[in-house]
């Protein structure tokens, strides 16, 4: 598993452009998130795909071609932080409830909604933890769960900006100036 | 001054220094057709829109700018998608301008209404849909930048009916080019640099292998100085042929899938290969694991994506081939390498008596003779445009380019179809040019409903059907793999002369050697187009060749019997 880091223009289209280009070098992406940034003309993507290294370069460097990419980066090899965000809507009753209690404590989960037979819980962290907690929930009856996909940021003064000065640009000749 | 969106794009394409457009027109593209009647700009009526694609690719390809195709929304937008994947794979700038229904009807699949940005995505460098008249002056000028900074290939601009009818402010000036920032990238360090100086002063057996890249980055003087500072044996792609004379002593020809045996030799053989802007596809490098065991590699490359994706390099040096070349000439140190070229020598000499031995006149007319007799009779000074298959390969091999842009070709998509029209767009180009279609009678009847092209727009283009009755390409892979299993390759033309002289152009047909060179001169020196039907031997394959998938150095060879004679020089 590869996790890169994109800066894309805010606009519309450019998911696709970046969906068909895996689709196009055959990589299963498990994630993909995308949000604005401070700079709302600039979006952000963590992008997570089922490849190895050979593949996270060729995906990195074929993304960078694209106009609306302005920077694309394999971030799998840095010191990082990821974060997943999940909403789990579980079975709970009287009897079950109790014990569920304790196991969102554990995991320092948040009850954001009751209801008479359910639960919603909200739990952000590592893949790790919310695969944990999923697998301890389950023998209550997971009714339903909505996750974000990662977020990715790497640590400390390893900065990832966004390029800023805008080149200037000529126009380029066509042949019967070229000539 | 306002102006509509239409007479802005016209405007446009003038201040760029557009003459020619390649198109079609249509409903959702009539204003803009409406104000090309009052431009300067001379538009070339096609007769299929994939024609007009080849047009501008061919235009691209033989003068090194961007060439232009218009088209009206719809089956007019996906027929170029044949032209445009062509452009792409092998790199060439063209720009597509197509019509789309008005804005307000996007999305409700309207009469010839087509989603082109979404069907082009992955074969285009880039596309954007304009719907509004403010935006097309700064997008066009965009996409001329896209289409051929960096590694160029086509862009396609879909404008909508109402941004084309719609009147707004024209101001040149405000209107630039503002495309996203990129970061900027190190290329490469010293280290790296280093490297590569210190590969290419200790090689003993070392191979350039000249690409495409050398012609997009105006590298040619810069290479020839690079090539004969170390004394360096040249090995060329298909796409690469022109970038470096055929006629220096340290060109040895092309490599590859029907490159010469001893160039495909020499690269297993190498201790060093320096990849000069090409991307190692398959069709050069056999089976990878077995590809050029012994050297080690140095890849000069513009895009980074290229790097190590089929052949794993020692060196990456990513940048324009001319600033990269001159960065590392006066670093580079003469050797005579009297050991390594001397071995090459003795394996181009045990080939040339294996595959092209002398023979008299059999009767049979090979095309090998047809196009040796064109590069003979053209003092390999014309502009040959070919399609793809046997023909193409044959012309490859024997026809020698000594100028860039003399050879323009379907390289990566392998396009059948592609000759004519091409050669329709270099004649715009180089009107100059002697300019010659070499075509096989399958690829040609995809698209010769351009004839008409040329009558209309009163062309001189010679052209040079080698009809063999096959598809003989495919043929000469059922022969080899598929035991003589000829499915689907006989193949019923129509009389071309007779074809030539229906559309009103000359049409010759040739059955016997002797009248190869006559023809071919009275060809030229008519003042109208002329096509010749070349009826050629059917069932002649071309030599040698490395199955697909197969190891470089274990090539199909000519068969013993003597088939072919040329000669070596014009």
């Amino acid at each position: 598993m590869q996790t890169l880091v994109a800066y894309v223009e805010n606009k519309a289209g450019v998911l696709n452009r970046v969906a068909s280009l895996a689709r196009r070098l055959a990589i299963n992406i498990d994630s993909l998130t995308v949000g604005p940034t401070e700079n709302e003309e600039i979006a952000r993507m963590t992008i997570v795909a089922h490849t190895d290294e050979k593949g996270a370069h060729r995906l990195e460097a074929s993304l960078e071609k694209l106009v609306d990419v302005l920077l694309a980066e394999n971030i799998s090899e840095r010191s990082l932080l990821e974060r997943d965000l999940a909403l789990i809507k579980v079975s709970a009753d009287q009897q079950s409830r109790p014990h569920l209690m304790e196991l969102i404590k554990v995991f320092r989960a948040r009850v954001i909604d009751v209801a008479p037979e359910s639960l919603i819980l909200e739990v952000s962290g590592t893949v790790d933890k919310i695969d944990g907690l999923l697998e301890v929930l389950r023998p209550f009856g997971v009714l339903e769960m909505a996750r974000t996909g990662r977020i990715a940021m790497t640590r400390g003064s390893d900065l990832l900006r966004p390029p800023e000065a805008p080149p200037k640009i000529a126009d380029t000749q066509p042949a019967s100036a070229a000539q | 001054m306002k102006l509509t969106g239409a007479e802005i794009l016209c405007e446009s394409l003038t201040k760029l220094g557009v003459r020619h457009i390649f198109g079609y027109p249509g409903g959702a593209i009539l204003p803009v057709y409406d104000a090309l009647g009052k431009s300067k700009l001379h538009h070339i009526l096609v007769r299929h829109e994939q024609g007009a694609t080849h047009m501008a690719d061919g235009y691209a390809r033989a003068s090194g700018g961007v060439g232009v195709a218009m088209a009206t929304s719809g089956p007019g937008a996906t027929n170029m998608v044949t032209g445009i994947a062509t452009a792409m794979l092998d790199s060439s700038p063209v720009v597509c301008i197509t019509g789309q229904v008005s804005s307000k009807l996007l999305g409700s699949d309207a009469f010839q209404e087509i989603d082109i940005t979404g069907i082009t995505m992955p074969i285009t460098k880039h596309n954007v849909v304009v719907s509004r008249a403010e935006d097309i002056a700064r997008t066009v000028r965009e996409a001329f930048v896209i289409a051929n900074s960096g590694r160029p290939g086509p862009v396609l601009v879909d404008i909508t009916k109402d941004a084309q009818q719609a009147s707004c402010e024209f101001n040149w000036d405000a209107s630039t080019p503002q495309l996203p920032p990129k970061r900027q990238r190190i290329n490469y360090d010293q280290a790296e640099f280093e490297r590569a100086v210190d590969l290419l002063n200790n090689a003993k057996r070392p191979l350039i292998l000249a690409g495409h890249g050398i012609m997009v980055s105006g590298a040619m003087r810069v290479f020839d100085n690079f090539v004969h500072a170390g004394n360096l044996p040249v090995a060329m792609t298909l796409l690469g042929i022109g970038c470096f004379p055929a006629n220096d002593p340290l060109n040895l020809g092309m490599m590859g899938m029907h490159g010469e045996a001893w160039v495909n030799h020499a690269i297993q053989e190498a201790d060093l290969l320096i990849a000069v802007g090409m991307r190692f596809d398959d069709r050069v490098t056999g089976d990878l694991r077995t590809y050029a065991k012994e050297a080690r590699k140095i890849h000069i490359e513009i895009d980074r994506s290229e790097i190590n994706k089929n052949v794993k390099v020692d060196s990456a040096l990513i940048g324009d081939a001319r600033e990269v070349l001159e960065q590392l000439l006066p670093r580079l140190e003469h050797r005579e390498r009297g050991d390594w070229l001397g071995h090459i020598r003795e394996l181009k000499g045990d080939s040339a008596v294996r595959d092209i031995q002398g023979l008299p006149d059999n009767g049979h007319l090979y095309a090998a003779h047809v196009i040796n007799d064109l590069w003979k009779e053209t003092r390999g000074e014309a502009i040959v445009v070919t399609d793809v298959g046997q023909h193409q390969m044959w012309e490859a091999q024997y026809y020698h380019h000594n100028q860039p842009r003399t050879l323009v070709t379907s390289g990566g998509l392998g396009t059948m179809g592609f000759a004519l029209p091409a050669a329709i767009g270099a004649k715009f180009a180089k009107p100059e040019s002697d300019v010659w279609v070499v075509v096989g009678d399958g690829g040609f009847q995809m698209t010769m409903c351009e004839l008409a092209t040329i009558v209309q727009e009163k062309i001189k283009i010679n052209i040079a059907i080698i009809n063999n009755g096959f598809l003989g390409m495919v043929r000469q892979w059922q022969e080899f793999f598929y035991d003589k299993r000829y499915v689907a390759t006989p193949l019923v033309a129509p009389d071309f002369a007779a074809l030539a002289n229906a559309f009103g152009i000359r049409g010759e047909r040739i059955t016997s050697r002797t009248e190869v060179i006559p023809t071919i001169r009275s060809a030229r020196e008519s003042s109208e187009s002329v096509l010749i039907d070349f009826r050629v031997e059917q069932e002649d394959s071309v030599y040698p060749m490395v199955p697909a998938g197969g190891s470089l150095h274990e090539m199909i060879r000519r068969p013993d019997s003597p088939l072919v004679e040329t000669a070596t020089e014009p």
